[in-house]
């Protein structure tokens, strides 16, 4: 990696080596390096994970036990709205991005992503959105008090709070599409050569196809909350029955979005477990050929089961039974996946370091979410379960045991490329430990919750529900007081540590290992030919 | 791999994603044609009535429901119910008094159940084809004159028709919104 | 006779049938958790609360088939989660480094992939036929006993007796004392009502769904029935209880700020016992139409009026009349419009206001028109707030009649 080679786009701030960038906090705002960038939305993600938490925190301090203590019924319900939208929009979105940036261009072996100006804008754009979204709770009327779904009418009641929401959303979303069309690009025409498309980690794929799915539907959101947002003020009735609208067709639109966006929020994290499990079992991916097809399939299908959040409103009886169908289908591909993963360990030489640690405790909890969603797929049973505990705890099994283990394991598993220091072992471990034991303390419960017939969104219930809430209520403050020791353990990582050499995994191949630890400021100045 | 492939990739997403956002509002329509094709919709417009052959083997009870929402209407059917044989052309009559101390005017929605029989429902005269608007006190009588088509599935015994009143903006001229 | 609900589904407050009988599917699992359950009953303080686990006792033949299916398909992810799980840990203890095992470079094979994607597919479709036909059951709405429109409204259900011409309000009994923890809580917090839906045993009943304000659900767990309720549209269900008793559920679609305090609340009778009740209703209904012009006293409009506040003006003004400054409604106490003419607060009262804060219609932030209430209950609940909490108005006391002439 000669220093003197010109970068290959021909752009200025892509590589320019011998360029002076400013320092301190300028660094940070003017930076068009993807590793500072990447650096910003990990952090970003993780402040936003903290406030999700500490919402979330507070909404099971409630529901400890039976009557009001602690908020009022009307703040509760702002508590679960910005919950919702600040873990999906604040931490899960923004931190598969932070990997993207950090990681695709490292294991392409491209120097920077294709746009990098742009890329400082899409993170920018991040901050003051979340502001916006967080200012909801101090002006009149508060946050809204619709859950993330932002159903009207209720929507359509809400103070001006709602609006800012939509704001928020909107910029969330242009920040999420340029992302998207940044990675696309630098994925399609920045590869080293010799990197073939089907050479590529998963990673990079699992990206790839979630790029797409964003700039597929994150504008129909913004455009469902556009709606919204003339309903509300310019005398439109796209969802007011008195106008010949449909409170319904909000539902359709916001769904046609919202189920795709649970696919945004897993295939990264399909994508980093592919890299983690691989690695420590010292041996190839299984069946990668069929990873990727099956990324794709669970991508085209996603546009076709979203009405299977719609369970109850009243579909006619064929409607049902297609979306139940096309839902039960997913279970195919996604085994597929799960079984890849076996079939890779299967054989191997394992090892488990806390990232091996949290691949493991994604398969088996990410799992156990795919079964629950495989039964409220089934939509009698569904009709127990829409609107309850049940739920609840089915997209928690795979948001957070699913994603944010993935984000961990993919954390510790880089850990020594981006600092140059290996974290340390023993900590990170007890993390594990803390996160998927306490994990299973606050959610498991509330598949018997769901069962008994314990409806969500509600800031107090009847007294045969207590007991599990209160076991949950425990787990929850269990599982945020052991996110605080996975802070101990980056901060102390990034401070010092044993030093980690180019590659500290005997069974990592991907091009992020060939460069020295931690990775320089400028990395892949002349492409590096593959085989 | 030049400045110039990356930049018409982005031009082409750009646009992807602004058709998308185009595609968002064309849901409306689309969501709404579905509906209409299935039956599930029903649009303030006469329906046309192409079979009038009436069905005297069978009959079929309609039960006419109302609803108001957050206005001070009283809103009623005369008969609660009518037993009539596919084919045959029925008028229904439902009254309105306008209860609050101003001039109010009301848009009525119609809705079926099951959703499935709006597509067999064909009305011919409804009030709820326009806006209506009423004196403070004022009373009236609203016909709805309707056909329900001998095609009606032979499962489907019982059909409600709701209506609901909405207030809206203007005066008992406008056509609906729909 | 409620240790037999308990003893059921562990759930003890989900049903208090008098008429409870072990149904026979999952029977032998309930009765471990009762057990248990009746362990944990001895511990003092925890009486009501217990380990609620599993459905609730059904009570009609599609909650019956929901919980059937719901187990076929349970056992199968539980069978197949064993074998994949079973599958890892014996890779993780067998083929681990720390015990000298070498990695093979293996990394596809077309035939097992091709076996691991057929396979699912044939479990799935096993699924499939089961669920399909509970959901075409689910859709026969033909052939009705009776019909009956369940009207949501924030925050409060309204049944409407279409074939018998009369109509109720129901509204949670639950008092704020008990949600604000200054007063013990019933057994049945939060899923009691003043006046609950009364059916007959053994008939189908249709359900008409439909909202008066933002979207609701009316569930009934015991029943296998949620519906939204979608303002403007009206959707329609059915059940048909095959058991006396009384079967709690809530509303289950988020619709604002007392979305957790709308219990549904269904009281299943013989049909004897259905019948008089029906009788008796109609009565006092009867009652109240014969005489429009009937002159109250000032203790009855009082009484009921309390009844009438706190069932559908407390959500906001709060039971003491201390308005939620935080929604824009104001305190009533010592309030110009209470303590004003009379004329003025009726008008109030049936044509709703818009109070400045919030102004986002048609239903946000402002006062909702009420002319759906009877003259009776505007008017008691008006001479309520009239004489109550240290209001001493000038003009105390407003008969039903002086509501009629306003409403013309």
């Amino acid at each position: 990696m000669s220093s003197i080679t010109q970068p290959i786009g021909g752009h200025a701030d892509v590589a320019g080596g011998h360029e002076h960038h400013p320092s301190g906090i300028m660094r940070w705002i003017t930076t068009t390096n993807h590793k500072d960038i990447g650096t910003m939305y990990l952090w970003f993600s993780f402040t936003m994970f903290i406030v999700g938490g500490v919402f979330a925190l507070t909404i099971r301090s409630e529901l400890f036990e039976p009557g009001m203590q602690i908020v009022t019924p009307e703040r509760f319900n702002q508590l679960i709205t910005l919950h919702g939208l600040v873990m999906i929009f604040g931490a899960l979105m923004p931190g598969a991005v932070g990997f993207a940036n950090w990681m695709i261009p490292l294991q392409i072996g491209a120097p920077d992503m294709a746009f990098a100006r742009m890329n400082n804008l899409s993170f920018w754009l991040l901050p003051p959105a979340a502001i916006m979204l967080l200012l909801g709770l101090f002006v009149p009327g508060g946050a809204p008090e619709t859950g993330w779904t932002l159903y009207p009418p209720l929507s359509i009641q809400q103070g001006m709070g709602m609006d800012l929401t939509i704001f928020a959303i909107h910029i969330m979303g242009a920040s999420s599409i340029m992302g998207s069309i940044n990675i696309i690009t630098t994925i399609l025409n920045l590869r080293a050569p010799g990197m073939t498309l089907m050479k590529m980690p998963l990673f990079c794929w699992s990206w790839l196809i979630t790029a797409y799915l964003l700039i597929a539907v994150m504008p129909v959101l913004a455009g469902a909350v556009t709606m919204l947002l003339t309903d509300r003020h310019f005398g439109t009735s796209f969802f007011n029955a008195a106008g010949g609208g449909d409170p319904v067709l909000f539902q359709h639109v916001f769904w046609f979005f919202g189920h795709p966006e649970v696919y945004i929020i897993i295939l990264p994290a399909f994508g980093l477990i592919s890299e983690v499990i691989p690695t420590f079992s010292r041996k190839p991916l299984f069946g990668y050929a069929s990873m990727v097809y099956a990324l794709c399939a669970i991508a085209i299908l996603s546009f076709l089961v979203w009405a299977h959040h719609m369970f109850t409103v009243g579909l006619p009886a064929a409607g049902i039974l297609f979306y139940m169908y096309a839902t039960m289908m997913i279970a195919v591909p996604t085994g597929v996946k799960v079984f890849n993963w076996l079939a890779t360990m299967w054989r191997g030489s394992i090892t488990l370091e806390a990232p091996m640690l949290f691949a493991l405790g994604f398969l088996f909890l990410f799992t156990t979410g795919g079964f629950t969603g495989l039964i409220v797929a089934i939509q009698p049973i569904d009709v127990q379960f829409q609107d309850t505990y049940y739920v609840v705890a089915h997209f928690h099994y795979v948001m957070v045991a699913g994603t944010l283990f993935a984000f961990f394991a993919a954390t510790y598993y880089w850990l020594p490329k981006w600092t140059g220091h290996m974290y340390n072992e023993t900590v990170a471990k007890w993390h594990f430990w803390g996160s998927f034991i306490f994990f299973n303390v606050a959610f498991f419960p509330m598949h018997f919750l769901g069962l008994a017939g314990m409806p969500r969104r509600i800031p107090d219930y009847a007294q045969q529900f207590t007991n599990w809430n209160q076991v949950s209520t425990v787990g929850a403050f269990g599982f945020g007081l052991s996110q605080l020791i996975f802070l101990y353990a980056v901060v102390s990582c990034i401070r010092g540590g044993k030093p980690a050499p180019a590659k500290p995994w005997d069974g990592a191949t991907s091009l992020e290992w060939t460069l020295p630890s931690p990775a320089p400021y400028h990395s892949f100045p002349t492409p590096p030919v593959v085989q | 791999m030049s400045e110039r492939e990356n930049r018409r990739l982005l031009v082409r997403l750009g646009a992807v994603a602004v058709a998308m956002f185009g595609f968002g509002y064309a849901l409306v329509p689309l969501y709404y044609t579905v509906c209409d094709a299935l039956g599930l919709r029903d649009l303030g417009r006469p329906d046309a009535v192409v079979n009038t052959q009436v069905d005297a083997t069978r009959t079929v009870r309609v039960q006419f429901d109302t609803n108001v929402r957050s206005m001070g209407w009283q809103f009623t059917a005369l008969e609660r119910t009518a037993d009539i044989h596919p084919g045959a052309v029925t008028q229904a009559v439902f009254r309105v008094v306008n209860s609050s101390g101003r001039a109010v005017t009301g848009q009525a929605i119609p809705s079926y159940a099951p959703r499935l029989a709006g597509e067999y429902f064909r009305k011919v005269e409804c009030f709820c084809f326009q806006r209506q608007t009423l004196a403070p006190g004022e009373t009236r009588l609203m016909p709805v004159v309707f056909v329900i088509d001998p095609g009606l599935p032979h499962e489907v015994a019982t059909i409600t028709l709701s209506y609901t009143f909405f207030e809206v903006e203007g005066t008992g001229d406008g056509q609906t919104g729909a | 006779m409620r240790r037999a609900g308990m003893d059921q589904g562990g759930t003890g407050l989900a049903a208090s049938g008098e008429n409870m009988v072990g149904t026979g599917k999952g029977g032998a699992r309930r009765r471990w958790v009762a057990t248990l359950a009746a362990a944990l009953l001895a511990f003092p303080g925890i009486a009501f609360a217990d380990w609620a686990w599993n459905f609730q006792p059904p009570a009609s033949p599609i909650a019956d088939q929901i919980e059937r299916l719901h187990e076929l398909i349970f056992w199968i992810c539980v069978v197949i989660f064993i074998g994949v799980f079973g599958t890892m840990f014996y890779i993780l203890i067998k083929h681990r480094k720390s015990v000298g095992h070498q990695a093979a470079q293996f990394h596809e094979n077309t035939t097992i992939e091709v076996i691991w994607t057929v396979i699912p597919f044939l479990i799935l479709v096993s699924m499939a036929w089961p669920a399909t036909k509970v959901v075409l059951a689910m859709h026969d709405t033909s052939a009705p006993d009776m019909t009956i429109k369940v009207t949501g409204y924030q925050w409060k259900w309204n049944y409407d007796y279409i074939d018998e011409g009369f109509n109720f309000y129901s509204t949670l009994s639950t008092t704020l004392d008990q949600i604000q923890n200054r007063q013990k809580k019933d057994p049945h917090y939060l899923l009691e009502v003043d006046h609950p839906l009364v059916v007959p045993v053994g008939e189908k009943v249709r359900v008409l769904v439909t909202a008066g304000d933002v979207i609701h659900s009316w569930w009934v767990p015991a029943f296998g029935l949620k519906q939204d309720a979608i303002p403007g549209f009206v959707r329609d269900t059915w059940f048909r209880a095959d058991k006396i008793g009384t079967f709690r559920g809530q509303c289950a679609e988020l619709c604002g700020k007392e979305h957790g305090f709308m219990p549904v609340v269904v009281e299943v009778k013989s049909k004897d016992d259905y019948a008089t009740w029906l009788a008796a209703e109609k009565q006092k209904l009867a009652a109240v139409a014969d005489d429009p012009n009937k002159v109250w006293t000032q203790d009855e409009l009082v009484a009921h009026g309390k009844k009438v506040f706190d069932g559908n003006c407390a959500a906001c003004h709060q039971p003491t009349g201390t308005g939620n400054a935080a929604i824009g409604a104001p305190a009533l106490v010592g309030d110009k419009v209470v303590l004003g003419p009379a004329q003025h607060q009726i008008d109030v009262v049936l044509n709703g206001q818009t109070n400045g804060v919030l102004q986002h219609p048609p239903a946000g932030g402002k006062m909702p028109s009420w002319a759906q209430l009877s003259d009776a209950d505007i008017a008691s609940a008006i001479t309520y707030t009239r004489n109550s909490w240290g209001n001493k108005a000038e003009q105390n006391v407003i008969q039903p009649k002086d509501v009629k002439a306003e409403r013309k």
